[in-house]
């Protein structure tokens, strides 16, 4: 029916690679690869002569040599002996357990604020204001040292628990003792120990492992029992009372762990200037611990605030509506959205306070930047290595923080369709 | 299918269609991946025509509206546009964009900006007309689409049809040759629709050239010189509307008629 | 109903009813004391303790507050005034005021930075207050090379011929797009202005200078420091991590793979590392990847580094802005016939911007709150200041006092960005609904 119009048809032009869509993109990435090959081959260019101008070569080598410093807070077996791949261990372990105390309590201080926040209490609302509003906006940096300073310049003496008249005394029949040095709080001991397993670079205690499993299993059983539960709802339409099971399945098994390894608690006790014996919590830990949780708990407040809000108010009504309690309002329609609008940004949080952690230096905390990016790189001058090393292992902690984040995503995600 | 109650009667004195050759399509094919959307597709559209174009959701209507300014891309077959070969070069594309006026289902006026700066933004920016000058062209058509008094409210603060005419006035302002209108009244309230087509009507009267996806099929009984059923991507049927409605040829287009004006 | 129905009697109102008031239990403050306090007993318990809590602060606080010391010159002073009671001693900071503003900054130069200040105020309006005359932009513009020229000293020629590439740019740009096409035009600017920065820039400055000799007292950057260095490091950052932050959200939201590639992997690896490693690069290696014998000014490095930072996470809260804007918006603006940049320009960028304030501001803030970390790497910021003065003999000893002012005044710089935050959606929500 129609015929071929014609149309100029030209052969290939150069002014084609500007303005063709099938050439622009590909001429405009050769042109940014170019600049962006130039760009790193100048850096790279740049730093092998500075390497060979200051005779430094670039290697790894360091990591096996005797690092020779000690660090005063370990969870595994270090000395000065060891190997400063050992001291980079020592503090990633430290980084990690600051940042998995602090992402446990921040969360639980946050979500305490956010609800309270919400709170149809006018006093309360208002003070929770107060405290967000002045977390959020003042430097973390401030928090740590102003708490550090409480802990060292506030708090008494180990010689002040001392003597018939003493200033101070330990609190919680007499099992936890707040020093100027540090905190001294009750040690789990086990009289029927199941001893170690040597993983070759560490050693793991098999009490801790054991009391994993049973929590773990525990965890499972629970689960077996609600689905029971909601079989027989279903079945039935009457759901059978589960609390006082759920609690026998989470105790009993504690208890009975509890009597076969022979768990109790060995107290601090003042010896001579100090204390001996149970866990000593140093005041670095306490100040970084404590600054992240309240800080963050600020952060995390809000977003909590944030995610009930985003729940319309059209939801609760549509449910109390339909007869159903507050209670079961809050967990069957209200919850279950605001976990979705909650839980990515509450990741970015313990994000933040993984890496928040690096404000350690503050308060001499010996995490992954003070043994691997302070004293190793010190010693050993191997400033690059050093620094590329830390850098990898914060980005690798990252990463791995925000695949979870978006497998929690992509889980949500199909739920919607 | 309400039937369309005009104020007056259509003059059709310009409604002139030249032999002058406005688009021409040949042979297009286009596919979303593996899916064959649009099937050999032969059209000529001469100046002046009035095309409606219907057929039911998913018939590829709105696709091959879409295909004439390039926001969708062809991958075989010739599309021309007042002799304007629609390739990959960007200068094409500007240009045939630049002539060519296309009216939204949802309007998509820029809600950032007034009425008025909605409708100078493209003689500004394309056309390099002096400021001046494209605020008496946006004024003139306001006028024309009947709400020069909202000149300088946001898109926000207008109902439905208001925003729909505006956006008739944002394309009418590049002085296009050709309008494309996708589905323009199907996001509308009943009461406004009409005044949605008392402006498309106007805009026909004064003899420019129309392709228009909508369902509206008074309107293509008053206005178009022809119109066009699609079905699974391809043109079914077209005739001109008087006989294209009382004697349908195809199967398909009497279900599609007696689906759409059987009630 | 059919039964009160039956029962039904006509009636006709004759009388209207006035308007009564309500109960007493209804009204007023104690309507309000029980709605808002003690409306069930888990309520009561909530104002108890939020009773009690603020009681304990106060009976602990309060008292060191009210027996303020302003006046001594050292914490010795202080604690003789106590004479034993509990008190700040907030002596400490009127008598290190000026450094706890300035640093070690010449104090016969203290107008140098307050004018920068004051300038600065000027320079900002008009990109607040839209309502102003348009031309004051240009004193905007202007601003960053006053500003340096004013706080570092030194010849007047050095700005003028980094200004000068900017013509030189334009220059090459004007001639060229006569000859050729705007792409090419635009690219041999480019090239112009960094051949004119990099080569021809500092021998024409100080060519100028011994012809025409036009300095003001140079100051080294280690005598920087107190709030000045803080306001130094997060304006200059704020001002410049935001167009990085557009270029690479667009970049990340670009069809070419390996633009979106690169801006992905720049992205994800600065949010991924704490800023503190990144300073540390800053002054620990920055030297390695520079050409042998090169060493730039510290604060620069760290400006440069906090600009980095910032702009990735800046980055991510457009993309959000982005993100939420209907695809009819892009569509639209390519049926007009306006090109990815115009589009973007008029179209895209105004309204995802407008999203994004919180997200925006809220980088803002973080980023100022992050100027305090160059304490670690040498640099007098407020908090370095602290300890440079209880360093010294008769403030040793002192440390709420300065936390608790530095806090203070932290807390009016965030606090008063995110209020303004908060004015501006609501602005901008009343001219678009």
């Amino acid at each position: 029916m129609a015929t071929m119009p014609d149309v100029r048809k030209d052969g290939f032009r150069l002014s084609m690679l500007i303005y063709d869509t099938r050439y622009r993109s590909i001429t405009l990435q050769v042109i940014f690869l170019g600049i962006f090959v130039i760009a790193a081959w100048w850096l790279i260019h740049n730093t092998v002569e500075n390497l060979r101008a200051l005779g430094k070569d670039f290697s790894f080598g360091f990591l096996t040599v005797r690092s020779g410093y000690d660090i005063n807070q370990r969870l595994i077996e270090y000395s000065s002996d060891s190997t400063h791949a050992r001291a980079f261990l020592v503090g990633l372990l430290n980084t990690l357990l600051v940042a998995f105390l602090a992402c446990i309590s921040a969360t639980v201080v946050g979500v305490l604020a956010g609800v309270l926040r919400l709170s149809k209490n006018w006093l309360v609302a208002r003070l929770m204001t107060v405290y967000v509003e002045a977390f959020r906006n003042i430097p973390l940096l401030i928090w740590i040292l102003l708490i550090f300073a409480i802990m060292t310049e506030s708090m008494p003496a180990p010689s002040a628990f001392r003597g018939e008249n003493a200033t101070s005394s330990m609190m919680l029949f007499d099992s936890i003792a707040v020093t100027n040095r540090g905190v001294y709080v009750p040690e789990p001991l086990f009289s029927r120990s199941l001893g170690n397993l040597d993983l070759g670079i560490f050693l793991v205690s098999l009490d801790l492992l054991a009391i994993v499993a049973v929590i773990l299993g525990s965890v499972l059983a629970n689960r077996k029992l609600l689905k029971t539960a909601e079989r027989i709802q279903n079945d039935t339409g009457v759901r059978p009372v589960t609390w006082w099971k759920s609690i026998l399945i989470f105790l009993a098994p504690l208890v009975v762990l509890k009597f076969a390894l022979g768990f109790h608690l060995g107290l601090p006790e003042l010896r001579g200037f100090n204390f001996a014996d149970g866990t000593f919590l140093r005041n670095s830990l306490i100040a970084l611990w404590f600054a992240l949780t309240v800080y963050t708990g600020a952060f995390i407040a809000e977003t909590v605030r944030a995610g009930i809000m985003a729940v319309s108010h059209g939801q609760t009504e549509a449910a109390a509506a339909l007869g159903l309690r507050p209670g079961r309002i809050m967990s069957l329609v209200v919850l279950p959205q605001a976990l979705r609008v909650i839980i990515p940004p509450m990741i970015s949080q313990y994000l933040n306070i993984t890496k928040n952690t690096s404000l350690a230096l503050a308060v001499g905390y010996m995490d992954i930047r003070s043994t691997l990016g302070g004293i190793t790189i010190n010693q050993t001058g191997r400033e690059l290595e050093g620094m590329l090393l830390m850098m990898l292992t914060y980005l690798v902690i990252s990463l791995l923080i925000s695949m979870a984040m978006n497998v929690y995503n992509a889980s949500v995600k199909l739920k919607e369709r | 299918m309400s039937e369309l109650v005009l104020d007056h009667d259509i003059d059709r004195s310009k409604m002139k269609v030249s032999n002058e050759i406005a688009i021409q399509i040949v042979k297009m094919n286009k596919w979303y991946g593996q899916f064959h959307v649009l099937r050999d597709i032969d059209m000529t559209v001469h100046r002046g025509e009035r095309i409606v174009i219907c057929g039911p959701s998913g018939s590829g209507k709105s696709t091959l509206i879409r295909c004439i300014n390039r926001l969708e891309e062809h991958q075989s077959g010739q599309i021309v546009v007042d002799g304007t070969e629609l390739t990959s070069d960007l200068k094409n594309i500007d240009k045939v964009r630049s002539e060519v006026g296309m009216v939204f289902q949802h309007f998509n006026l820029f809600p950032h900006l007034t009425i008025l700066e909605n409708c100078t933004l493209a003689p500004i920016w394309v056309r390099k007309t002096p400021r001046k000058e494209a605020e008496e062209i946006a004024m003139h058509f306001l006028r024309k689409v009947k709400i020069p008094e909202q000149a300088l409210k946001y898109p926000g603060q207008l109902s439905g049809g208001q925003q729909q005419r505006v956006a008739i006035a944002r394309s009418l302002c590049m002085k296009p040759r050709i309008m494309l209108f996708d589905e323009p009244t199907s996001a509308l309230d009943p009461e406004m629709i009409k005044e949605v087509l008392d402006t498309m009507i106007e805009l026909a009267e004064e003899g420019m050239t129309m392709l228009c996806v909508t369902h509206e099929m008074g309107f293509a009984q008053a206005v178009a010189n022809r119109v066009i059923f699609m079905d699974q991507g391809q043109i079914v049927e077209q005739n001109e509307p008087k006989e294209f409605f009382n004697n349908p040829q195809s199967d398909r287009t009497k279900l599609f008629l007696s689906q759409i004006l059987g009630h | 109903m059919s039964d009160t129905h039956a029962q039904t009697v006509p009636f006709v109102r004759d009388t209207m009813l006035p308007q009564q008031a309500p109960p007493t239990s209804q009204i007023g403050a104690v309507r309000w004391l029980r709605e808002n306090l003690f409306s069930s007993v888990l309520n009561v318990a909530l104002t108890v303790l939020a009773v009690g809590t603020i009681v304990w602060i106060v009976m602990h606080i309060g008292p060191w507050l009210m027996n303020s010391v302003w006046n001594a010159n050292s914490l010795a002073e202080c604690r003789q005034i106590l004479a034993g009671e509990s008190g700040a001693c907030f002596a400490v900071i009127r008598d290190r005021w000026h450094q706890l503003m300035f640093g070690f900054y010449p104090s016969d130069l203290y107008w140098r930075p307050i004018l920068a200040m004051v300038l600065m105020l000027v320079a900002i309006a008009p990109i607040l207050f839209d309502k102003l005359p348009r031309k004051l932009i240009w004193f905007s513009a202007l601003y960053p090379f006053v500003a340096f020229w004013l706080l570092w000293g030194g010849s007047l020629w050095l700005p003028l011929a980094v200004i000068g590439g900017f013509a030189v740019g334009y220059g090459a740009f004007l001639g060229l797009s006569r000859v050729t096409g705007s792409v090419l035009a635009l690219i041999g600017a480019v090239l112009a202005a960094i051949v004119w920065w990099v080569w021809l820039a500092a021998p024409v400055s100080s060519a100028l200078q011994s012809a025409v000799s036009l300095s003001i007292r140079p100051v080294p950057s280690r005598d920087f420091g107190g709030f000045m260095l803080s306001i130094i490091i997060g304006v200059t950052g704020i001002a410049l991590s935001l167009p990085l932050g557009i270029m690479l959200a667009l970049g990340r939201k670009s069809d070419m793979l390996l633009i979106k590639a690169i801006s992905v992997g720049f992205i994800e690896f600065i949010r991924g590392v704490p800023l503190i490693t990144l300073l540390f690069t800053a002054s620990l290696l920055l030297n390695y990847f520079l050409p042998p014998g090169t060493s730039f000014d510290i604060i620069l490095r760290v400006i440069i580094m906090v600009t980095l930072f910032a702009a990735a996470y800046m980055a991510e809260v457009i993309r959000g802005g982005l993100a939420a804007l209907p695809r009819g918006q892009y569509e639209a603006a390519d049926a007009l016939g306006l090109d990815y940049w115009k589009a973007m320009r008029l179209i895209i960028l105004p309204q995802a911007l407008k999203i994004s304030i919180p997200g925006i501001v809220n980088t803002f803030i973080g980023l100022f709150k992050d100027t305090t970390l160059v304490v670690f790497i040498g640099l007098l910021d407020p908090i370095g200041l602290s300890n440079a003065i209880r360093a010294d003999t008769n403030w040793n000893g002192i440390y709420w006092e300065l936390f608790i002012f530095i806090g203070v005044c932290f807390f009016i710089f965030c606090f008063g960005m995110s209020r303004y935050s908060m004015y501006l959606e609501r602005r901008l929500k009343t001219d678009h609904r």
